[in-house]
């Protein structure tokens, strides 16, 4: 079973701290939810995560299966089963989604194990139905001129042909409408499994009326700063942040501010 | 003058060399004119890139006789990847060096008249249609390079296409070069009359080592009214040799022309591909992509000129530079004087890829006329991080990611490739360029 463990975990970009201390551990089987005002470092974390390039690790450690992430490359810490469906993924130019998706099976697999065609298109297919994509979208070039709710939907397609051990999924849910909503949930349940971790990062509780997590966090000043089950996320649609704020004393929730 | 430069052959050569290939006498008087010509015209001047030293003129031989090919199975196997069987033999062209080695026209496009033939039997079986058309796009007065084409041509061929006849499948010429220190003037012309339709794909192959060589080529595009031209080419000449290509086309009323060329040469190369909107509510679409790698110095530049009314015409131009390469990217839109209702939009991007590479793009919009719509983007710089991240984030390497970043910039030309076997070349070509 895997685990994603973060430990005192501070980020910085462009020299200014966003993170400042998180601590979270998330196993195979388990679906973990953040969530927060704007402005609180809930995309820092993902991002810093992966690894983008932008965000620098300053202190604390992240480890998936005892293994030091920090110290791997990006597509390193992709291979030993990390994934992040971005809240904006890049338009790549020329590339076709179906080549793409090849290219980063092949990837994980290695060489003299690469998917035959056959398998592969197979795959793609059952995994596109099952999205409810057409399927055109497999030839057409990686994002480009997707519109909103077609760039999650394939973020997901990828997730689920992918495979990975832990996901986490960036405000999945920004701009999606009802029913595009449904179809990420649907993929996202579909993953579900001892052997699959998730950590869900947003603003709303609507998603979590699809795809009910474990545990429930609410980040603040770069901080978790408080945790609960399901029932924190209803309280939250329910009365707002304010009610936390006020028990932990907060006046601006967002980075940069002291309690 | 910078460099006096003699030309190495004379009037005599000329005659000769004319009269043995049973040249008609407007041919020889055409080549004796432009001989004189190119003795004192200065070379073009492509913006940006200094030509005066390098090597147009020099090369030990003009002419080479090569044997023909006996027929297909004979062809080397780098001609053979570039053609489709069954269908894609039926009209072929294949030049050895001078030697037309390989010709094939099917019977059905022979009935309706259509012509596909080297450019000496062109010259001596269809000497008036020719003369009506060779180096009319481009004039042997314009300078230097285009007098010596004129006056030493030494190969090419011929497309002439009737009224109303539409070819589905493409006509396909392939000139390989296996010999070295020669010099290749190639003369491409292809002629669409009023509302026929074709497509014409070309490939310039080295299958000689890195010897001197000098490349001037010409292609001359017609479309007439109504008629539609698909023109398609991979340029990949060895690196000794020295290019000159000039590719110009002229639209009629509602005549389209639409050009798809892979640029990999890796000598230096001077390229010129202009289209002439002339009639009105023609259309000129042109996409180019080039990779310069090593030392090469490269400049593209590429325009389009609006004369008829309603005209659209579009320039794409994607270049990849690495090592200490240099690539000028010159795009220029002209709308004339009265093109009204004209559409001119051009897009120039260059991905550097080492510290090293020079790369320039320069879009130029030259406007005379009120009433017309214009646009250009323009862009200069490397891989960018945020996709790389995107692709490595799904386990993809660097080296792959960017590997298929650089194929995806270069897609545009690629996907519109309309034969298999030349597409699967240039995608190698640009693989080889890319990563060695």
């Amino acid at each position: 079973m895997a685990v994603l463990t973060i430990r005192n975990l501070h980020v910085s970009v462009e020299g200014k701290e966003i993170l400042k201390g998180v601590d979270l551990e998330v196993k195979g089987g388990e679906i973990h939810a953040i969530m927060g005002p704007n402005g609180t470092g809930k995309s820092t974390l993902a991002s810093a995560i992966m690894g983008h390039p932008k965000y620098e690790v300053t202190e604390g450690e992240i480890t998936l299966d005892g293994q030091n992430v920090l110290e791997m490359e990006v597509d390193e810490r992709a291979r030993a089963g990390l994934f992040l469906a971005m809240q904006y993924p890049s338009e790549i130019s020329g590339v076709t989604n179906a080549d793409f998706l090849r290219a980063a099976i092949n990837a994980r697999l290695g060489e003299g194990n690469e998917i035959s065609l056959m398998k592969f298109i197979r795959k793609l297919d059952e995994k596109m139905a099952f999205l409810e994509m057409n399927p055109d979208m497999a030839h057409r070039y990686l994002n480009e001129g997707f519109s909103g709710g077609e760039k999650k939907r394939n973020e997901i397609l990828q997730l689920m042909m992918l495979e990975p051990k832990i996901a986490i999924l960036d405000e999945i849910d920004s701009g999606l409408d009802i029913d595009a909503l449904k179809i990420v949930a649907k993929g996202v349940n579909e993953m579900r499994s001892s052997e699959f971790g998730c950590l869900i990062i947003t603003h709303y509780q609507r998603l979590l009326n699809y795809i009910t997590p474990d545990y429930v966090h609410v980040m603040m000043q770069g901080r978790i700063v408080k945790s609960g089950g399901p029932e924190l996320a209803q309280r939250l649609e329910a009365e707002g942040y304010d009610w936390i704020k006020k028990e932990l004393g907060i006046e601006d929730e967002t980075v940069g501010q002291e309690a | 003058m910078a460099t006096e430069t003699k030309i190495p052959f004379d009037e005599t050569y000329i005659r000769t060399f004319s009269s043995g290939h049973g040249e008609p006498d407007w041919l020889t008087a055409r080549r004796l004119e432009a001989l004189e010509l190119a003795e004192r015209l200065p070379l073009p001047k492509p913006e940006k890139t200094k030509i005066d030293k390098w090597n147009f003129t020099e090369f030990a031989r003009h002419t080479v006789d090569s044997a023909p090919y006996d027929g297909l199975d004979d062809l080397p196997e780098a001609v053979k990847a570039l053609i489709e069987a069954g269908e894609g033999t039926k009209n072929l062209y294949v030049q050895r060096n001078h030697t037309s080695a390989y010709v094939s026209l099917s019977d059905e496009l022979k009935e309706k008249g259509v012509i596909f033939t080297d450019i000496f039997t062109a010259a001596r079986e269809h000497g008036d249609l020719l003369k009506n058309y060779f180096m009319t796009a481009v004039k042997p007065d314009e300078h230097r390079l285009a007098a010596l084409h004129a006056a030493l041509l030494n190969g090419g061929v011929f497309v002439y296409v009737p009224k109303n006849v539409e070819i589905e499948t493409p006509l396909q010429a392939v000139y390989i070069q296996d010999e070295d220190d020669i010099a290749l003037f190639n003369h491409v012309i292809v002629v669409a009359e009023d509302n026929s339709r074709v497509v014409f794909v070309e490939n310039y192959i080295s299958a000689s080592g890195e010897g001197k060589a000098v490349a001037n080529v010409v292609a001359e595009v017609f479309a007439q009214a109504n008629a539609r031209v698909f023109f398609a080419a991979v340029d990949h000449l060895a690196k000794g040799t020295t290019t000159y290509v000039n590719r110009r086309g002229i639209a009629g009323r509602d005549g389209r022309i639409e050009w798809a060329l892979g640029l990999m040469n890796d000598g230096n190369t001077v390229s010129e591909n202009i289209t002439r909107l002339v009639g009105d509510g023609s259309f000129g679409d042109t996409k180019t992509v080039a990779v310069s790698r090593g030392e090469q110095v490269q400049n593209f530049t590429t325009s389009v000129i609006h004369y008829g009314k309603h005209t659209e015409g579009s320039i794409l131009k994607h270049g990849v530079v690495r090592d200490s390469a240099t690539s000028i990217f010159n795009g220029i839109g002209k709308i004339e004087h009265g093109a009204s209702k004209s559409n001119a939009e051009q897009e120039s991007r260059v991905l550097m890829l080492s510290e090293k590479a020079r790369g320039d793009a320069n879009p130029i919009l030259l406007i005379d006329e009120d009433d017309v719509m214009a646009g250009h983007a323009a862009s200069v710089g490397r891989v960018d991080p945020i996709q790389l991240y995107y692709l490595m984030s799904r386990g993809i390497p660097r080296r792959d990611a960017e590997r298929l970043i650089i194929h995806g910039f270069l897609a545009p030309v690629v996907e519109a490739i309309p034969i298999e076997g030349v597409k699967n070349q240039l995608i190698e070509v640009i693989e080889r360029k890319v990563q060695s």
